[in-house]
């Protein structure tokens, strides 16, 4: 899958799990205020749903989940060792 | 979806067994449990044999088999679990949940040595879990816990209390919430760790089977594999997957114990008589049979509902376990109530179990989120849905 449709994908699930607000690809949204309790997870479920992969303790690092960018590499990164 | 869709012969088989097993090995003890405030260990032992540790868990740390080809159907086979112990005996229903909420968070966020390690004994229920949270001053705002957690060397040192603990008088594991440097922290502590004094709660108004404690910790180390997840993500992830397990459990619980109460209604009203008649006649005692009726037909559907999300890994899982949690909790308060009332006196005295589901219900508006705690969570699921 191409970065682009990636990344509108995970716009498009923020979007919504923030109530329409519009977010910069490359903006932290833990800075901005965005992230609650209950958002943590739903994205943990959303990336492994949407792309097939399987986000482990070993991912968890806040800065995987900082921003659209952020969270796209991760998923390209996971898709790559998958593959290989 | 179609719910009754679901209904499949696997599905009510295992409701059937679970029925069963509860009914026969679980329910005839609920009044000595209540009593005496501990689970008799020939009661763990038959549930162990009978494979309900398992439950619930995937099938690669050691759930039931099929699970992986067939999440929907474990996910319904498992609220069938602990909907038939919540009608057995609330207790039990409460032991076994906080040991798939300790244990869901560590198959989900377990390194490959630690799911190897304790997939088995969890499972096996040969090591029985629990989950540590809250704390004597800190209870809904989880992130804000005070039990504090060190880096020393490889390993940790916890020290701290832990407060108002399921099976804290009874576990091995405890899945324990502590705050360190880098935020909240998940660790593993074994009941034997050195520096943990545990002290039971006496006395408690329901579910008094829980073994509920307080845990004590001074200087406890732990050594490094003792992490679960990673520091800073102890709560939002790690208690999270907990909790999401325990709400989902304990929807159908509710559901269970409800159904406790109506049977018990029922046959009460079909014999009772006053007035020259069965007070079943009576068109205000139909009223409440009609209400406690039709209430956990909505439970249990929403319930199943909750299961098949969870099952298909939807993204209304969540959303799903909260809402089926709230209302079940708030409709057995209810049920308790109308069929104490109409049992009349016979509902207050010691002779029938109405009093004790009377108070097993007061417990579920408080455990895995208030119902204040649920209200504040579902409003923010709906705001992420609209307006359209
Ligand atoms: C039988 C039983 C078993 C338990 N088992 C466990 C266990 O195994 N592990 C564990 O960690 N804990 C356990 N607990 C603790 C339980 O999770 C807490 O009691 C619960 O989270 C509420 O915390 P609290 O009691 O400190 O109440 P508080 O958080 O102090 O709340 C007091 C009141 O304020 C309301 N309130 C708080 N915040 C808000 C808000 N933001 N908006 C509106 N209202 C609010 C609450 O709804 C409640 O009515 C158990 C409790 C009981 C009674």
């Amino acid at each position: 899958m191409q970065d682009k449709a990636i990344k509108d994908q995970i716009s498009e699930f923020m979007a919504q799990a923030f109530s329409g607000a519009v977010i910069a690809h490359d903006q932290d949204i833990f800075e901005a205020g965005f992230g609650n309790s209950m958002f943590a997870m739903q994205l943990v479920n959303f990336v492994e749903v949407t792309f097939g992969i399987e986000v482990d303790s070993d991912d968890l690092d806040i800065d995987n989940f900082r921003s659209i960018d952020r969270v796209a590499a991760l998923v390209q990164r996971k898709r790559a060792v998958a593959a290989a | 979806m179609n719910i009754a869709a679901e209904v499949t012969s696997a599905q009510a088989e295992a409701r059937a067994h679970w029925q069963a097993v509860a009914q026969a090995e679980v329910a005839p003890f609920a009044r000595q449990i209540d009593r005496e405030a501990a689970v008799p260990e020939a009661v763990m032992a038959a549930l162990r044999e009978a494979g309900a540790f398992a439950s619930g868990f995937p099938e690669a740390f050691g759930g039931p088999a099929g699970a992986q080809g067939d999440p929907v159907g474990a996910a319904l086979a498992h609220g069938a679990l602990h909907e038939a112990l919540g009608r057995a005996s609330a207790s039990v229903q409460g032991v076994l949940n906080v040991h798939h909420m300790g244990g869901s968070a560590l198959a989900r966020w377990g390194s490959a040595a630690q799911k190897a390690h304790w997939g088995p004994l969890l499972t096996s229920g040969a090591t029985r879990c629990a989950i540590a949270i809250t704390e004597p001053e800190v209870g809904s705002d989880a992130t804000a816990v005070r039990t504090r957690a060190e880096v020393d060397g490889d390993g940790w040192v916890v020290s701290g209390e832990k407060a108002w603990i399921t099976c804290g008088a009874s576990a091995d594991l405890f899945v324990l919430i502590a705050a360190s440097a880098a935020g909240p922290v998940a660790l593993l502590l074994p009941r034997e760790a050195p520096g943990l004094s545990i002290a039971p709660i006496p006395d408690m108004l329901g579910c008094r089977g829980y073994a509920m404690a307080r845990l004590i910790l001074e200087d406890v180390r732990l050594p490094g594999e003792a992490l679960l997840g990673k520091p800073g993500f102890g709560v939002s992830h790690v208690a999270a997957t907990g909790l999401e397990s325990g709400r989902h459990n304990l929807a159908w619980g509710c559901v269970g114990l409800a159904e406790a109460c109506r049977q018990a209604a029922l046959s009460h009203v079909q014999r009772r008589a006053q007035f020259g008649e069965k007070i079943a006649e009576f068109q205000l005692v139909q009223q409440l049979i009609a209400r406690m009726s039709t209430e956990i037909h909505a439970a249990r559907l929403m319930c199943r509902s909750a299961a098949v999300a969870r099952g298909q890994r939807a993204m209304t899982a969540a959303k799903e376990a909260t809402m089926a949690k709230y209302f079940a909790s708030t409709m057995v308060g209810r049920v308790a109530k109308d069929a104490q009332q109409l049992h009349g006196a016979a509902g207050i005295g010691p002779k029938t179990p109405l009093e004790m589901y009377f108070r097993d219900a007061r417990i579920m508006e408080v455990i895995e989120g208030t119902t204040q705690i649920l209200e504040v969570m579902i409003a923010r699921f709906s705001y992420q849905e609209g307006p359209a």
